[in-house]
């Protein structure tokens, strides 16, 4: 699903988000991404949902060489991979139901498969019964959890996650590790950025850790490179 | 690898879409109603004043128009001519090919009209001879009733040994003429300075629009929204601003006519004329809307071909 080659990221100004990186992640996976702040969690979530381009290696999401990808196609490359962030970056203007509508207006579904696939969408988050309130009145779980039935209301095969739980307390941040497992359980390949890990130890599944723009640990392969 | 990710939308989800997404800017503007309508009525005046000078052009030109086709031919005869050749002259002319019309006004007729309608009868009583020549009046067979055949038939006139001046009555109408050509150019500048102004007006507007919106921008961007899509409000909300300017220009100008229309029609009743100042009629007033519309989508293309795509999530 996902396959980094020998990625690096460098900023303009010399700073490095990531050094050749090598990466692989199987479809239906999931898999917890670690390490400390700066360390380069957010930069490689970001190369794969093509918010920055890599600039050394070869990213591959879903058999798709985003290297190539111009930039008119990366709309098209985005329906296919939900994102959620710490912030939740809700359209504070509008309904909860219109913000989870958001991704399936863009494609183009009709009527009646929006409304239908919201509420299945918005059930499962367990907000069905706030589809007409306004983002601002919810609580932060549930404003996080708004934004998780926006990313998953368009069944894209992969979800990313920006330290989903950064704001929200254990018990709140349990209940959302759960339903990401409840994702991945129907198929859903995902890669979750976090910092807890107290948290994802718990969850008993893949972590990948960096440090200083590399990867120093895998779970999977516990392969480990001391630094 | 090269897997086709574009998908298309079918027609009537388009359309659907369209219609929505018009709708909604419109929703929008009238949320700001009162900020919306003071950018529209600042096109209106913009386009007002042009479609306004080119109407009251329209009307000059339909006046003088009538005015050219009654041109007529005053010949004043020389001092020496006596009454009866003057006569004689006028039988003449009568059957010449080109005259439809003489009519002899003698000096002593002359006279007596001056006298009664100038208000100079005593002064004119006090000379002891006529000052007044004979004149004759022709009216020009129709087909050299315009300014060029006419003026034909004043050369030949002139070569009449008794005729002392020959004059078109036209002189002035072709003056007025070549000065409502002046000020039609001077319209058409007007309106491609005002109609760039416009354009500037509601791409300004579109840009602080856009400024507004950054963060919706960004995260229908991130959600996979293509550029096109992101563009469609806003080049709606131009066409808005456009159309509903194009309305007050419109409206601007019937209410000018209209209340010019009034004295207009005085003044043309003390020319025993029956002028009627006309409106901005069908024709023009759809090239006003389809034009101001037009504009307002150009101007709102240009402020979001160049602001939209400095606009990334991150």
């Amino acid at each position: 699903m996902i396959n980094f080659d020998n990625v690096s990221k460098r900023y303009p100004g010399g700073h490095t988000g990531l050094s050749h990186v090598n990466l692989h992640i199987d479809p239906e996976e999931m898999v917890f991404l670690t390490g400390h702040s700066g360390a380069g969690k957010s930069t490689l979530l970001k190369l794969i949902g093509l918010l920055e381009r890599s600039s050394g290696g070869q990213v591959h999401v879903n058999g798709r060489n985003l290297t190539r990808l111009k930039n008119r196609q990366i709309p098209y490359h985005r329906r296919e991979v939900g994102m959620i962030f710490q912030d939740h970056r809700l359209l504070f203007d509008r309904t909860v139901f219109d913000n989870v509508a958001l991704p399936l207006v863009v494609s183009g579904l009709g009527h009646k498969e929006i409304g239908r696939r919201v509420r299945a969408a918005l059930d499962k988050v367990g907000l069905l019964h706030k589809e007409r309130a306004a983002p601002v009145t919810l609580s932060g779980g549930e404003q996080q959890r708004v934004g998780i039935a926006r990313a998953v209301v368009s069944k894209p095969p992969l979800v990313l996650a920006d330290e989903p739980t950064g704001n929200l307390d254990p018990e709140l941040s349990q209940e959302i590790m759960d339903l990401f497992s409840d994702f991945n359980q129907v198929g859903v390949t995902l890669l979750i950025a976090s910092h807890d890990i107290a948290l994802i130890r718990g969850m008993h599944k893949r972590i990948l850790t960096l440090s200083n723009g590399s990867l120093v640990a895998d779970s999977k392969t516990e392969i480990r490179d001391v630094t | 690898m090269s897997r086709k990710i574009r998908k298309r939308f079918p027609v009537h989800i388009w359309l659907q879409r369209h219609a929505q997404v018009a709708l909604s800017s419109l929703g929008r503007l009238s949320r700001n109603a009162l900020s919306s309508l003071m950018t529209c009525a600042v096109i209106g005046i913009a386009l007002a004043l042009p479609i306004g000078l080119h109407v009251m052009l329209h009307n000059l030109q339909q006046v003088s128009g009538s005015w050219e086709s009654g041109a007529s031919i005053s010949v004043f005869l020389k001092q020496k001519v006596s009454d009866e050749q003057a006569a004689e002259l006028a039988e003449k002319l009568r059957r010449h090919q080109r005259v439809e019309q003489v009519r002899l006004i003698t000096r002593s007729e002359a006279l007596e009209e001056f006298q009664r309608q100038s208000g100079f009868a005593d002064a004119l009583q006090a000379l002891d001879y006529n000052p007044l020549p004979n004149l004759l009046f022709i009216q020009p067979k129709n087909d050299f009733t315009t300014a060029d055949k006419a003026q034909q038939l004043v050369q030949e006139l002139r070569l009449l040994p008794e005729a002392e001046i020959v004059q078109l009555d036209l002189q002035w109408v072709r003056r007025l003429q070549a000065i409502t050509i002046i000020a039609q150019r001077a319209v058409v500048v007007l309106t491609a300075l005002l109609s760039m102004a416009v354009l500037l007006i509601v791409g300004n507007t579109i840009r602080l629009e856009i400024q507004n919106r950054r963060t919706e921008i960004e995260i229908t961007k991130l959600i996979g929204a293509t550029n096109a899509f992101i563009r469609r409000p806003f080049l709606y909300t131009g066409f808005w601003y456009g159309l509903f300017g194009g309305l007050i220009a419109w409206s601007l100008v019937a209410l000018a006519i209209s209340l010019l229309s009034g004295p207009v029609a005085t003044l043309a009743q003390l020319y025993e004329s029956s002028f009627d100042l006309s409106n901005l009629d069908a024709g023009t007033a759809l090239i006003l809307l389809g034009g101001s519309s037009l504009l307002g989508l150009l101007g709102s293309w240009l402020a979001v071909g160049r602001h939209l795509s400095a606009i990334q999530p991150s």
